[in-house]
């Protein structure tokens, strides 16, 4: 199979991943400090303060998963002893270790300085860096952000997490980096968050035009990729934001749509979906095709929220500079309660004229996963649009059955078919 | 004086009853009661007993619950106790209960906290985050204005105040319970042959459906009974279980490692009245007492964060030694995550103190027992024979 073709966005941010993993995998000849840390919830621009590089075990995952290798460091770590039942990501994360733990450069990853443990919106995060912390041998700084239970955050909450990074986590990191926390440097990065976040949220917000020039889901997680992960705070993200702005404004100006994995454009939407839940990322190109190939485009997900609801407002507040790195890991997606979740995906309904709602429920996800069958049938009540479910897995080819999700998914087109014959009678 | 097999009896008839007659009986005793459920792992039920509600422990619906609705609401796999609560919830067994609190064990209970709000509107639902901060000043301070948050929780619930001494009341009765349920404990490691652990466990669980003044009472006067009673002494191994803090195994389970040969003389069922292993302070204010209880005092479990790697386990084995096991089954319900992904931790834990050790998986409906047995029978053997 032929690689994906890559919008030019796409290409400027392989280059900066690629520049980070050389940035991770040179620290014994540039004397760089690493830290390994998670995704939702990422306090970045906290590292950046202390010229600390981020490694981040999810998206390693992701890449053996794409690469093709990670089916064989899930089972090497099943034979190890971990459990078939548990978070793929972890399983993979461990099987990398055991075989070298080379990074997608071909060098190998070197040990981690500290484990940031910023614990948003998952539970298995915090015996996951347990796990890497026996490996390791290495300081392990736990932020212990609580969860949103009541669809709200508090101020207790958020006291918390403050007092968290005071006296745990800015301490830790000085300790590790041998570098004094300078609050001004801090104000700096997330003055630089918030311009990427601005251009990010005009871009997701995109999908709301009628052909969508972005598609929310399969080109969404390229489109989080920088501001997730290593790039946020600093101004490769928003040279990065910029350029996928104009790329994405030229489309709307011609009334083209995102590029197929194929390559040609996709015009010819025929059905305009939301979608919950993590992609599939051993077979994603495959899963891609299977809706592009219908005609069905994603105009909003909730997976491109993981790593921060920039959509509903927030912004890194320079002014606020702890507080607001409390807020942003309070509101992550999967740190937010079912109704909540609810409420979004009924939103993105109605707001992005969206046909229905598909929900790819994640074996090892629980985070995501336990409760998605009421998620679908509510939002299905609220909005009248039609829900539909399939099932795959984050990074284990076991868990994916191209012939169950081709026949559900062309099943749920059959469904919104009739749904609008019907609407048309009634009208 | 009351013997054990009628204390175990009655214990067993409220296990087994999923209609709650006792616990309705409770609340129809009174005019205005109210009935508050938790589900596994901890909950400070020193408040919910303050405001005048009777706490009850709602552990899944086990092997005897026939799980129809609940199904529809997980995919295949997600563990079974949220399916079997939203059964009972469904099939209205749980009408009479005016709040529901979901203590932080998983993704799955939290995930649930939110489905029982838009399933039951007007039942009180609270998610209960424990700190994972073990910091008096931090987490003990997040943990005082949420313990504080739950209280205004209850009082909206109930319409009364719950006043500093109405707390410590309660933290009196339960600091009782804490003290009988240790002696409990000790004792059956000391003469597991008189309080088998099949009973111990319908004392526990029957324990958390009624008032815990009854409670103590049920548990002096087993330990009496058991102390007189004459039970033969068997030739079984002893053994710690470990993974089964949150849904529970059925009750054929426990007997059947008893029957393989095996005294169980440690164990994480259930937890909740063990969980803090001192008495909560009944001199300084009760809010902050429990706190402290909880920071500084409680057990280490998967659904907590170990702070130092060297401490990783620590406490199993030194329950496993303070004990006198001679080995662990690591038994967890099957797609739990935490037991699961703390299990390789604790297990090379054990490896490295020579502590034998094996594992299965069960789910609150495992039927089939022979595995069970089989498993735990060759465990015991090979612990007489080569350990």
């Amino acid at each position: 199979m032929s690689e994906i073709v890559k919008e030019p966005s796409m290409l400027l941010q392989k280059e900066m991943i690629a520049r980070n993993y050389e940035a991770i995998t040179s620290k014994h000849e540039t004397g760089r400090k690493v830290s390994s840390t998670f995704v939702p919830g990422n306090l970045n621009e906290l590292l950046l303060c202390f010229d600390i590089v981020n490694n981040l075990p999810e998206i390693n995952a992701i890449q053996n998963g794409m690469r093709k290798l990670s089916g064989n460091y899930i089972m090497d770590a099943e034979k190890a002893g971990h459990s078939e039942d548990v978070c793929t990501y972890v399983k993979a994360d461990i099987g990398m270790m055991g075989a070298g733990n080379i990074a997608p450069n071909g060098k190998p990853f070197p040990k981690p300085d500290v484990l940031l443990l910023s614990y948003t919106g998952c539970y298995t995060f915090m015996k996951w860096f347990e796990l890497l912390r026996e490996e390791y041998k290495c300081p392990t700084l736990m932020l212990h952000v609580p969860y949103e239970g009541d669809g709200h955050s508090t101020k207790n909450m958020r006291d918390y997490i403050v007092k968290q990074l005071k006296e745990v986590i800015i301490p830790g990191l000085e300790e590790v980096s041998g570098i004094k926390f300078d609050i001004d440097r801090l104000r700096e990065a997330l003055r630089n968050s918030a311009k990427a976040e601005d251009n990010l949220v005009w871009v997701l917000e995109s999908g709301k035009h009628k052909p969508s020039p972005i598609d929310a889901y399969f080109g969404g997680v390229y489109y989080i990729g920088p501001i997730f992960t290593a790039f946020r705070g600093t101004r490769d993200a928003i040279a990065y934001y910029d350029a996928l702005r104009k790329e994405v404004q030229a489309r709307i100006e011609t009334r083209q749509g995102p590029i197929t994995p194929d390559g040609s454009n996709f015009n010819d939407q025929r059905y305009r979906l939301i979608v919950e839940g993590p992609p599939n990322w051993t077979n994603f190109r495959e899963f891609w095709k299977m809706f592009s190939d219908e005609g069905a485009v994603v105009v909003a997900s909730s997976y491109t929220k993981v790593g921060g609801m920039y959509d509903l407002g927030f912004r890194h507040d320079a002014d606020n500079p702890l507080e607001t790195l409390a807020d942003y890991c309070l509101g992550c997606y999967t740190n937010r309660n079912l109704p909540t979740r609810v409420d979004i995906l009924a939103k993105y309904i109605e707001e992005y004229e969206a046909d229905g709602l598909l929900i790819n429920s994640i074996k090892s996800c629980n985070s995501f996963s336990a409760g998605q069958l009421m998620i679908m049938n509510e939002v299905e009540r609220r909005t009248g649009k039609p829900g539909a479910f399939i099932e795959t897995d984050l990074v284990d080819p076991r868990y994916f059955s191209a012939a169950n999700v081709k026949n559900r998914l062309e099943s749920y087109f059959q469904m919104i078919e009739q749904k609008r014959l019907g609407t048309a009678k009634a009208a | 004086m009351t013997s054990t097999a009628e204390i175990v009896s009655r214990c067993e008839a409220i296990f087994e009853d999923l209609d709650f007659t006792a616990a309705r009986a409770w609340k129809d005793a009174v005019p205005g009661r109210k009935v508050v459920g938790f589900l596994p792992l901890y909950a400070p039920l020193e408040l919910i007993h303050a405001a005048g509600c009777l706490p009850l422990g709602l552990f899944g619906g086990g092997d005897k619950l026939e799980v129809i609705h609940g199904d529809a609401f997980y995919q295949s796999y997600i563990c079974r106790i949220p399916r079997s609560t939203v059964e009972l919830g469904m099939t209205r067994r749980l009408d009479f209960v005016d709040g529901m609190i979901f203590p932080f064990v998983c993704d799955v209970i939290r995930n649930l906290s939110g489905m029982w709000k838009i399933m039951f509107p007007n039942v009180w639902t609270k998610f209960f985050d424990t700190p994972q901060n073990f910091d008096p000043e931090i987490g003990g301070s997040y943990y005082v204005a949420e313990l504080q948050e739950m209280r205004e929780g209850l009082e909206a619930l109930t319409g009364r105040k719950i006043s500093d001494d109405d707390l410590r009341r309660s933290i009196a009765l339960y600091n009782e319970n804490r003290r009988l349920v240790r002696q409990l404990y000790a004792f059956r490691a000391r003469q597991p042959w008189k309080a088998p652990t099949s009973e111990v466990y319908l004392l526990m669980r029957a324990g958390l459906m009624m008032d815990v003044a009854e409670h103590n009472a049920l548990l002096v006067g087993y330990m009496a009974a058991a102390e007189k009673e004459d039970r033969p002494k068997r030739d079984n191994v002893r053994v710690a279980i470990y993974g089964s803090f949150c849904e529970q195994p059925p009750l054929n389970l426990i007997k059947s490692i008893e029957m393989a040969g095996c005294y169980v003389v440690e164990d994480d069922y259930i937890l909740v009245n063990r969980f803090l292993t001192e008495d909560v302070a009944l001199d300084i204010d009760p809010l902050q007492a429990l706190a402290a209880a909880y920071i500084g005092h409680s057990v280490e479990t998967s659904c907590k964060y170990v702070p130092r790697e060297g401490e990783k386990g620590k406490f199993h084995v030194d329950q496993i030694r303070k004990a006198g096991a001679e080995g662990v089954i690591y038994a967890t319900p099957s797609f739990c995550d935490p037991a699961l992904l703390d299990r390789p931790m604790i297990c090379k834990k054990l490896t490295e103190e020579g502590i034998p050790h094996i594992s299965f998986k069960y789910a609150e409906n495992s039927g089939q027992m022979q595995p069970v047995r089989e498993q735990a029978g060759t465990f015991a053997d090979s612990i007489k024979l080569w350990s």
